[in-house]
């Protein structure tokens, strides 16, 4: 398993390969729609990640001190990120989620539509994956201290 | 006729690029472009005349105060109000609402009504949720028709003597609408009700007569009318204000101040407490004499021709749905594609320079009424052009090719 740093730089150096916004727009539709399906039955307001424009729902589970993330968005661009996330973020251990900083966003070029604001919700994802590494860990500790 | 280049030409933000590509601004909804003479009045005052208004003894002061005052003057010949001391400045139109709410909480009680509408901006409804919540008294609210006008009948059903307050907007930012606003302060004032009409999206428009038009309460922005942030207008009758309690206390409002008690301003001071945004106020002259010069009823024909090509053309769009279908509506087209989330386009077409806003545009209801997670909007301003509409609609074609 590659780590979260080894994953970050080869999404920048994919992202490399392109030489315009319109390739790498296309890209990211591309990857949207690789992203696994998420059952409905996932889709509850529990799941959905507050302060974006659009809707993404995010569920996670953990089996062997590692996490799982599945999602969805109603907008394609947004599922687009989340699917990067997931590509980060999924089979990683606790820590490594928690202790992450990840800067692929402006290296990839892409800084000015997937900047940490308010409108994609980039950071509120990045928060709610984080929490769910946290909340794992937790219960993971707990179920070991008994 | 009104010659839109040498108009464009006053404007410094629209030669700026983005991403290479000129700027193709469609938001005006939500805040308009500033000309150079509103810019440069800003930064004289701050080189010339900066001053504490309404205090001082000094030269700057009065001359800083007298420019103050001329902006209310001219704000008053602007929208044809009685008085000079009908005319409140605030901070934006939410706080002018906010103002008069919250007077409203104290003179309410249970038992009386207030009706808005389900088309309002969130700015028209919340700060009545809370009155209503403080004072007891109960929210009604005018359906709308599937057109996106206000269902006069159904306000008419809910009208009652229990109604003191009826709160509508003069144009729905979201879908353009203009209500009927004479019918409604026709009928309200039948019971007694006062009214206060939201003219966020009129005042850059249409052109206003606050003696014809006989609302109690008028309120806009001067950012939406080319000016700058940060300073609003309440318009107020005279008596309607004065029955209203002041909304802050501090310097300015007082006549007389004793540790136990203080006597209030006159209108208008009575509202202005703490020193005001004086730069923008001063500024806001310059906005309003801007659009005099053009002339309102120039420019409400000149956005009619832009909403009437644009209409047509977005119509050209494949699976294209248009929000807000009244016959009696403004420059502003709000919109879908179907099967696209409207973010998706709002984020492709802002790589071509072309800004657009997204979302539910601080009107939930009507996203609940027509059940869309948000629209796309495009809202027209005056150095708009049928050139920058092709643009645009070359534009949202191309995104939906990217994103199906």
């Amino acid at each position: 398993m590659n780590s979260i740093k080894d994953i970050e730089k080869s999404i920048i150096e994919e992202f490399e390969m392109f030489d315009n916004w319109t390739q790498k727009y296309e890209y990211l539709i591309d990857i949207s729609k690789e992203l696994p399906k998420m059952e409905n039955n996932y889709k509850t307001d529990e799941n959905i990640i507050k302060g974006c424009q659009s809707k993404v729902w995010l569920h996670a589970d953990s089996n062997n001190k590692k996490i799982t993330y599945i999602a969805d968005s109603d907008a394609i661009m947004t599922k687009g990120i989340i699917a990067l996330l997931i590509r980060l973020f999924s089979n990683q251990k606790y820590d490594d989620i928690l202790n992450c900083n990840l800067d692929f966003i402006e290296k990839i070029g892409l800084k000015d539509q997937l900047s940490q604001t308010r409108a994609n919700g980039l950071l509120a994802m990045i928060k709610k994956m984080k929490l769910y590494a946290l909340t794992f860990k937790h219960k993971y500790e707990h179920e070991q201290n008994k | 006729m009104i010659n839109i280049n040498a108009i464009r030409e006053e404007f410094p933000i629209l030669q700026e690029k983005i991403d290479g590509n000129e700027l193709i601004y469609f938001d005006n909804g939500a805040t308009t472009h500033k000309p150079k003479v509103v810019i440069d009045a800003i930064s004289n005052y701050y080189s010339t005349q900066n001053s504490n208004v309404h205090r001082g003894v000094h030269q700057l002061s009065q001359i800083a105060t007298d420019y103050f005052e001329e902006s209310r003057r001219e704000v008053k010949k602007f929208i044809n109000s009685r008085k000079e001391c009908e005319i409140i400045f605030t901070k934006g139109t939410t706080d002018s609402i906010n103002l008069v709410a919250n007077g409203y909480a104290s003179l309410l009680k249970d038992g009386d009504e207030v009706i808005i509408s389900e088309l309002e901006h969130h700015s028209n409804i919340v700060p009545w949720q809370m009155c209503c919540q403080k004072s007891g008294a109960k929210l009604k609210i005018i359906k709308i028709t599937d057109k996106g006008e206000l269902d006069l009948a159904h306000f008419e059903s809910i009208l009652s003597k229990k109604t003191k307050l009826v709160s509508v907007s003069h144009i729905s930012n979201t879908l353009g609408t203009i209500n009927p606003i004479s019918e409604i302060i026709k009928c309200s004032r039948k019971v007694g009700a006062r009214i206060l009409i939201d003219g966020a999206q009129a005042a850059s428009h249409i052109p206003l007569d606050m003696q014809k038009i006989d609302a109690d309460f008028y309120c806009f922005s001067a950012h939406k009318i080319y000016g700058p942030t940060g300073v609003g207008i309440l318009y107020g009758k005279e008596e309607a204000l004065n029955e209203l309690p002041p909304y802050q206390g501090g310097g300015e409002m007082i006549k007389e101040v004793y540790l136990n008690k203080s006597i209030y301003a006159d209108l208008p001071h009575k509202f202005e407490a703490g020193t005001p945004n004086i730069a923008g106020v001063i500024a806001t002259k310059y906005a309003v004499e801007f659009i005099k010069n053009i002339g309102l009823n120039n420019i409400h024909e000149y956005e009619n021709t832009l909403l009437e090509h644009a209409t047509e053309k977005m119509h050209s769009i494949p699976g294209m749905k248009i929000y807000g279908t009244s016959k009696n509506k403004t420059g502003i087209i709000s919109f879908n594609i179907k099967n696209i989330h409207p973010y998706d386009i709002g984020v492709i077409i802002d790589k071509m320079g072309i800004a657009i806003r997204t979302g539910n545009h601080c009107t939930q209801p009507i996203m609940d009424k027509y059940k869309i997670p948000g629209t796309a909007r495009i809202s027209f301003g005056i150095y708009n052009t049928k050139e920058e509409i092709n643009k645009c609609v070359d534009a949202i074609n191309r995104a939906i090719n990217m994103l199906s």
